[in-house]
This record gives C-alpha cells, structure tokens and sequence, in this order.
C-alpha cells in the first residue's frame, strides 16, 4: 500500500500487547492482528466483529478503557488503550 | 353486507382488545374494526404502564384496582411471558426531605384505600435500586405496579379472542352509523368495499384519542383531547433499573391541568434490555414535531434518579397523544344519546392499566350484569350536564 | 417551568450558535461540490461530517494517501481545491456527527452535532443533506458469522485502513460495485477466490445505447476492474449467490448456488468454497434519516430504495432543504457531484447569493440529466429479485442487533396479524436494536410485503425509515445542554 510511512502505537487486547499504526481504528488494527470478533451478543452470545466497517451497523462494539459500547470501525487507537472484548450490552458493573 | 354481530369494536388498541377479550368471554359475537394496524395508536407510544401508585382516592382507583386484578387473570390465561407481564412493583423516590415527608402522608392515604404501599429509608431505597442516586431522602415501594409490553399484549389479547372466533378487521376506518326508527344503531358503515356495513346490536367506542370524532358521527359528543408524552429510549443494558422508578412529583403531575409542558421522569428497564425514560406531558393538539427542549428535559430528570445514564447512549425517541377529558376521568359506558353505543376511552396516561377494567365492565353491561363498580362518574353524558347547568 | 408554544418556537439551546447561509451534511462527492458551488456564489457555508478527512466513503482515503487505489481521484482534488480558494467563507466541521436538525420559524434550521464528549450547534438559513449510501444487505443463512463483511467495510477497510479484510476472499453481491472491491482487494495482496453476481452480465445494460455513449468515462472504469479481475485469474461467475456462509467463530466457507431469473436457487448447483472472508453487497441503501427529520417526501427509486424527493433545483419538498447524491437516489459519484454543485447554487441564490455564471445552470443540467439516465440503466441492470427470500432457514437471523430470525417475523405476520413493517418491528423488535433497522430494514420490508402478495411500498420502507436521533448521543450530554439552556 501507499502512503507515507507512520509511527506505530501500542495498545493492548484482553490484556495482550498489540501495535497500530498511528491513525487506523481499533477495529482495522484488530483484523490486523488477526482477530475476528471482539464482542459476543446480548442474547444467543454469538461473536461479531467489523460487519459494515463505516458506523452504520453497531456490530463491531467494544469496551475500551472501561467504556462498553464503542463503535471499534471508527475510533481511532490511543496509544496505551485498554481494549476488551465486550459480553452482551455491557454494562456489567451496574447489573445487580 | 357483513354478517351481523353482537358488538363491533372501533378500535384495536389496548382498551379494544380488553373489550373484545371480556365481550367474547361473555360469550358475544365480536368483530374488531381498526383504520390502523393492531395496536398502532396511543398503544403503541406508551409504556405499559399498569399503576395503583400514581392513583388518588377516588373512582379512577376503583377502576385501578379492578384493572390490576384483571391484569393477573389475563396473563395467567394468555401467559405472563407472551405479554411481557412482569408485577416488578413501583419506586417513587423523594429528592428532599419535604418531598419524602409528603410522600409519606399521601402512601398513608393510598393504603387506606386499599393501595400497598411501604414507606422506603434511603437505605431501603438503595436496596432496592443500588444504581439509584445518592441524593434521594427516601421513598415508597408499591408491589402492585405492574408493566406489560403494550403493542405485544395487545396483539396477543386480539390473537387469543380471535381464536374464540372474533372477527379483527384492520386497515379500515368507520364512516359512519347506521339508525333504527327509534334512533337506536343498527350498524357501522365503513370505508372497506368488502364489508362497507357491519349490522350489530352494540358499538363500542374504542378509538382512544380519536374517539371524539366516531362519538361526533354518532351524535353523541365527548370533550376527548390529545395529550402529548415523549419517551426516550435508551441502548440495551443488563438490569440495571429494576422496577418501575419515578419521582414523587409525577404524582402532582398526573392531576396537572396546566397547559404547558410537566415533565416528571418515569425511569424502567424492558425485556429487551433498553430503559424507557418517560412522561412529558403537553397540550399541543396532534403536532408529532420532534421537541428537544423536552428530550434534553427529560434526560436531565432521568440522570438526577440515575446518575450512571449520563454515560448511557440514547437509541430513539417516540411520542404519543393521550387521550383526556377535562375531569381526568374515562368516559365509560352507554351513551343514552345513541342508544346501542357504548363509549370506552379516555383514559389519559393510564389506558393500558385501566384497559382490563374497562373491557369487563362494558361486557357487563351488555349482558345486564350489575357492574363490578359503579360506573356514575364515567357517564359518556356528563359533560352536557355541566353544560346545562 | 411552563412554557408556552411560542415561547417553544425558538428555545434557548443553552450554546453559542454560529451562523451559517448554507449548512452541507456529508462531505463525500455530493457534499463537496456543494460547498465548492455555493461559497463559490459567496455563501457563507458549513461542511458537516463524522469523518476525519472529506471525501465520505467513496474517496476514503488516509492522510498522505496518493490517491492512485482511488477511481476519480483528480476530480477529488480538484473539488477539494474549491474548497480550500473559498477557505474565508468554508469552515469544514471535521469529526461532527449531526444526530438531529431542528426547523425552526422562517425557516432557519438549527443542526445539532456530537463531537466525541462535546456537543457543537450552529444555525443555518438552509441545508443541502448530502448523507449518501450504505451497502444494502440481504440475509442469508451464516451472515453473521465474522468474517462476513459487506463490500464496503472490505473496501474501507483497504482504502481508509491500509488493511485487508483478510487473506482468502469471496466476493458477491450484485452491481458494479462488486468489480471495484474485488480489483482493490486483489492489487492489494489478498486472494479474491471469485465475484459472484447473482444478477446477469453488466453488458445487459447495453440495451441503454444512449445512456452509455454518453458515459464512456464510467464504462472505461468498468473495463479497468474487468482488466484487474483477468489479471489475478479472478473468476466472474453470474447468476450466482453466496446463499450460505459457513463457521461458528469465524468463517471457514462459503456454499454458491446457482439462481433462476427470479433469484430461486437451482436444485443441485451448490458449490462448496474455502475461504476465510466474504465481501457482499446488494446494491446500496441511502441514508435518509435527516432528510426525513427534515420532513423531506420520499418515493420509491428503480432499485427499491426509499429517496428523497427533489425538483430540479435540488430542493426537497421541505421550503430551505436541498437534497443531492445518493440520498435523492444511487447513482454513483459522478451524478453525485454534479447534483451537490446544483445544490450549492440553489441554496447560495436563496440565501442571496445568486452565481453570476448564468450559462453554467444549463450545463450543470444537461450533465445531471445524462449521468442520471447511465445511472438507471445501471440500477435497472442490477435489480434486487424475490427469489433471495428462500435463501434464509426459518432460524436465519434478520436483525443481527436484537437477533430476530425469519421465524419470529413470520409469527408477527401470521400470528399477531402485523401487516407491515412498523407491526413486525413492534411485536418482534426487528430493526428496534442499537442500527436502527439501517441494516434490516429493507429485507423487512421484503419480508413482509412479500407474506402479503406484493412488493415494499413507500410507505413500508417510511416505516423503517424514521430515526429521531440519527446517532448515539448520551443522556448526559442531553443533561448538560439542559441545564445550560435553563442557567
């Protein structure tokens, strides 16, 4: 691919170490590395991923830094993000 | 021209579904006619809401408590699950000390009128809701509030009576009334090619907050208005709200006659996991503009009871338009100005609840039963009367 | 606090609300020209998007990006070089997410915007709604498995990631689009195993001679992804679907069937492939919830898309709302911009800033007229058939946010007697969940039109269409504007 050369930053994915390139989205830097999913759903807690890739869908959700419910296809990876595959709607810590 | 019926139905929200239900039960021919979808209305906008809390002493909580009863046996008979049943009980918290004070002296009033109530400490409350804000100075707990999914358990009611044999005509508006020599109404006329008379013996007026149009082609007309309410719709999450949750102040909103917009917040959580944030309350005619100044009003209300919302995303917004008389009070029973009709809405904010209720009564008035309670201060004439004075 | 209606009509945001002659929603082909052509007129013009960089999703691209994997590229940077010569009178509201637009007396529209954890307003005399297309889906058995993604997210992902969805890759659908995602993935490194196009050859347009010779620029880029395909030995199979998607965890595989003309799966023509990705498409849905806040009448477009309705200056049926590119009906980046550039004039005159180049209007319309035609030969070429109602299990699910499967549509229908699409969704909460319905909407519609003997109406496809809140905002950022409105 094109494009000029870029810094990369860390993060880190259910506790293992991961590099992004400066600008790309959790979701794109996830595929890159290989993963499919990152979420599994509210009710069968079937697994999902990036499905449409530009925000549309809400497949591809994911807690980061403690926040459930991010949309991984369009926020972009901070260095030193927290990035957890998110069961059902999240939330947990209220559940009780 | 149809076949006859014993009673025609205009109307297949919620209050038409309960009048079929209770009509076919009485073992009545019943045909449900609807310009809309089943359950397309006011149905459709609400809640679900099936409360003795919010009720003062008086006749609509005879009707209420009747309802809450019926309610139980409804579910019990179609199941609890397939109408989203759930008896979760009410939480009304007071945000000072006076309020809780109030509060107190009004449950105390309520329980005396047969209403369960149990006063809450802060300590009670957060037991019962622990995600509830830490500010409150106490509250009440009511274990006879109820909440069903209304567009569901009305498809379901109308699912269960036509198979019992009642006829549901959708898609089709009534036009108007057909008259005996003695002024009695023999039949509806409607817009469908197929079946533009339906000849029957009764017609229940169940076309909520348009009643008042079907009640004019009648010659019978009642003061039915709209009142609007907006609902806030949050994203699915686990149980974090428990039961149905709301401020004392909504309780002096209820009676409001003012005008101009009341929010007081109505926090709960759904099967499906989102939380309904609800209870705006406006005279604006039929006008379905979309209103910030009240969503954001009412998201400030929901994260005052709720802190952890603010991080919560909203989903979607509806509306709906109540219908309400100028007394707060239903309009049920025979209206002696169009023998053979029967007029069954406006029940404001409380349709779903009062739905049950309605629906047995009217079916003992058809069959000449004496009615479980007594239906004077609902009279479809009333309003003439003051009038007349 | 009791408010009256009038004192209703123009309520205190609780912001500082900048004010704009023109506010353009989209910053892809149509919404740049539009901004290009009205600041050019001497408006005074905000472009709103959610996304980093313009160029929307058709020219998503990364920062130093040189555009050589882009089709129209030049024509990018030229829109993007109006824009910066108008730079005085051009603020470019990056990373902005309209989640609602008010109307308010005159008329004056006041767009509401989410910035990450902030909230921005502005107010503007009119709005050109520029919000563009999404893949359109059709489920199929499987579809939810990871690894199935639509044809956008694959392209997005390369063009706007630099990533490839993955290594083996199958690509199906119908429409060109399909040729355009299957050349990119191959020049970028992946294994495309074949395109599968469950409609005929895209020759079958040739039946348009008109409509084609005057678009010879668009058939050339046909022909460059036809080029790119024999190149890497990629397959091109017609009448062909991926009617199943295989894998519990991700994807393993995928089953082609062969199709009747009316989408029908032939008995005996299932094919097993490998693979570990599947790009897939229907063609596109536009995006119309702002035009329909905006109270904008709709219609039905030749592919079954609900559209906006427009005259020949662009404007909607709603007085200061213009609407141009996909969202007035798909037609490819090319009508796109020239519609935006109508739709920046119009709405730069009607703010009182009429271009002077008087001839150019003519010009502009001759262009929309004839790009327009080559676009319904196009989408006339492509349509979506019925027969892909047989491909989903009665466990198939529709709407993969609540996951509702085709039974329990079904049973809405033939059960609670729901008779269309608002019913289905309120007694089996399909497209209820966190999209919206963006993604099932339309086979819904399919669903339950086809159950009563007759294809989706308009007002079938309103039914889905409807989105008060366009996109998340939290309960608290809704509080604080309260409390400062209020202050």
């Amino acid at each position: 691919m094109s494009g000029t050369s870029k810094a990369t930053i860390q993060f880190s994915f259910d506790g293992v170490a991961l590099t992004a390139v400066e600008g790309q989205s959790i979701g794109a830097a996830l595929i890159a590395a290989g993963h499919r999913s990152w979420r599994t759903t509210r009710i069968n807690g079937a697994p999902r991923g990036i499905f449409c890739g530009i925000g549309i869908c809400f497949d591809c959700l994911v807690t980061v830094n403690g926040r459930p419910s991010r949309r991984a296809c369009l926020i972009d990876v901070q260095p030193g993000d927290v990035v957890v595959t998110q069961e059902g709607a999240g939330h947990a810590d209220l559940a009780g | 021209m149809a076949a006859s019926t014993d009673v025609v139905i205009i109307g297949a929200g919620v209050v038409g579904a309960a009048c079929a239900f209770y009509c076919s039960k009485a073992g009545l021919d019943v045909t449900i006619v609807e310009r809309g979808p089943i359950g397309g209305g006011t149905t459709a906008s609400c809640e679900g809401n099936i409360l003795l809390s919010d009720k003062e002493p008086g006749p609509e909580l005879d009707l209420a408590l009747l309802s809450s009863r019926l309610w139980t046996e409804i579910a019990e008979e179609i199941g609890a699950h397939r109408l989203e049943y759930q008896r979760k009980g009410g939480v009304v918290v007071a945000t000072s000390e006076s309020t809780a004070t109030a509060l107190r002296g009004f449950a105390a009033h309520q329980r005396h009128a047969g209403i369960e109530s149990v006063d809450l400490s802060l300590d009670d409350l957060i037991e019962l809701e622990p995600n509830v804000t830490r500010a409150a100075a106490g509250g009440a707990f009511y274990p006879q509030d109820s909440q069903i999914q209304p567009m569901l358990a009305t498809a379901q009611i109308i699912r269960h009576v036509r198979r019992t044999g009642a006829r549901v005509i959708t898609g089709t508006s009534v036009t108007g009334f057909a008259r005996g020599r003695d002024g009695a109404i023999t039949a509806v006329r409607t817009d469908s090619t197929t079946q533009p008379t339906i000849p029957a013996r009764w017609v229940i007026n169940a076309a909520g907050t348009w009643a008042g149009q079907i009640a004019d082609m009648a010659g019978a007309p009642i003061p039915v208005l709209p009142r609007r309410g907006f609902i806030l719709v949050t994203e699915p999450l686990p149980e974090v709200v428990h039961h149905k949750v709301y401020t004392a102040e909504y309780v002096a909103n209820v009676a409001s006659s003012d005008a101009g917009l009341e929010t007081s917040v109505v926090v709960e959580g759904t099967r499906a996991g989102s939380v309904l944030i609800g209870a705006s309350r406006e005279r604006v005619g039929f006008d379905r503009t979309m209103s910030l100044p009240v969503v954001r009003k009412l998201a400030a209300q929901a994260v005052e009871v709720f802190p952890f919302l603010a991080d919560v995303t909203l989903l979607r917004t509806y509306l709906g338009f109540r219908p309400y008389c100028p007394d707060h009070l239903p309009v049920i029973g025979n209206d002696p100005r169009a023998p053979g009709l029967i007029q069954a809405t406006g029940h404001e904010g409380a349709g779903i609840g009062l739905s049950a209720g309605t629906g047995l009564l009217i079916s003992q008035i058809i069959i000449g039963a004496s009615t479980a309670i007594d239906l004077q201060p609902f009279r479809p004439h009333r309003f003439e009367e003051v009038a007349a004075r | 606090m009791p408010t009256s209606p009038a004192e209703n009509a123009l309520p205190d945001s609780g912001f500082d609300q900048d004010f704009f002659d023109v506010a353009v929603l989209g910053a892809g082909p149509a919404g740049l020209a539009a901004a290009g052509s009205a600041a050019a007129a001497g408006a005074r013009v905000a472009l709103v998007d959610a996304g980093k960089r313009t160029g929307g999703q058709y020219w998503r691209h990364r920062h130093g990006d040189d555009g050589k994997h882009h089709t129209g590229w030049s024509t990018y940077q030229s829109l993007e070089q109006a824009i910066e010569r108008r730079a005085e009178r051009i603020e470019h509201l990056a990373g902005h997410s309209v989640w609602q637009v008010e109307t308010l007396p005159g008329p004056m529209f006041r767009v509401n915007m989410t910035t990450g954890d902030g909230e921005r307003v502005i107010l503007a005399r009119t709005v050109i709604v520029a919000t563009g297309a999404y893949d359109r889906q059709l489920p199929f058995p499987g579809w939810t498995v990871p690894g199935v993604f639509t044809a956008g997210a694959a392209q997005a992902l390369l063009k706007g990631q630099g990533v490839l969805a993955g290594s083996r890759i199958v690509v199906a659908g119908t429409g060109v689009f399909l040729l355009a995602v299957a050349a990119g993935l191959a020049e970028g490194g992946a294994e495309v195993v074949g395109v599968f196009e469950a409609g005929g050859a895209p020759t079958s347009f040739a039946r348009h001679p008109v409509a084609l010779a005057r678009n010879l620029t668009k058939l050339g880029e046909g022909a460059h992804y036809t080029r790119i395909l024999a190149r890497h030995r990629i397959p091109y199979r017609t009448h062909t679907a991926v009617v199943r998607a295989r894998g519990a965890e991700s994807l393993t595989g995928v089953v082609t069937a062969k199709l009747d003309r009316d989408w029908r799966v032939i008995d005996g023509s299932e094919q097993e492939i490998d693979c570990d990705t599947l790009a897939v498409g229907y063609g596109f849905t536009p995006q119309l919830e702002l035009a329909v806040q905006l109270g904008c009448s709709t219609r039905l477009d030749f592919d079954g898309s609900l559209v906006a309705v427009v005259d020949a200056d662009q404007l909607s049926s709603s007085p200061g709302v213009y609407v141009a590119g996909e969202a007035t009906g798909v037609g490819g980046a090319a009508l796109c911009v020239v519609e935006g550039e109508i739709a920046g004039r119009s709405a730069a005159a009607a703010t009182g800033h009429a271009p002077t180049d008087g001839r150019t209007a003519g010009r502009l319309r001759r262009t929309r007229t004839a790009r327009h035609q080559f676009a319904t030969a196009l989408l006339e070429a492509f349509p979506v058939r019925p027969g892909w109602m047989d491909w989903p299990d009665e466990d198939t699910i529709v709407c993969r946010c609540e996951e509702v499967t085709v039974g329990e549509i079904t049973e809405a229908i033939t059960e609670l007697g729901a008779g269309d699409p608002r019913a289905v969704k309120l007694y089996s909460r399909p497209g209820m969940g966190l999209c919206q319905g963006r993604v099932c909407g339309y086979a819904i519609s399919c669903l339950v039109a086809d159950r009563a003997g007759h294809t989706p109406t308009v007002a079938d496809l309103q039914g889905v269409a409807g989105r008060p809140i366009a996109q998340p905002i939290t309960l608290g950022q809704l509080a604080r504007a309260h409390h400062r409105s209020i202050e």
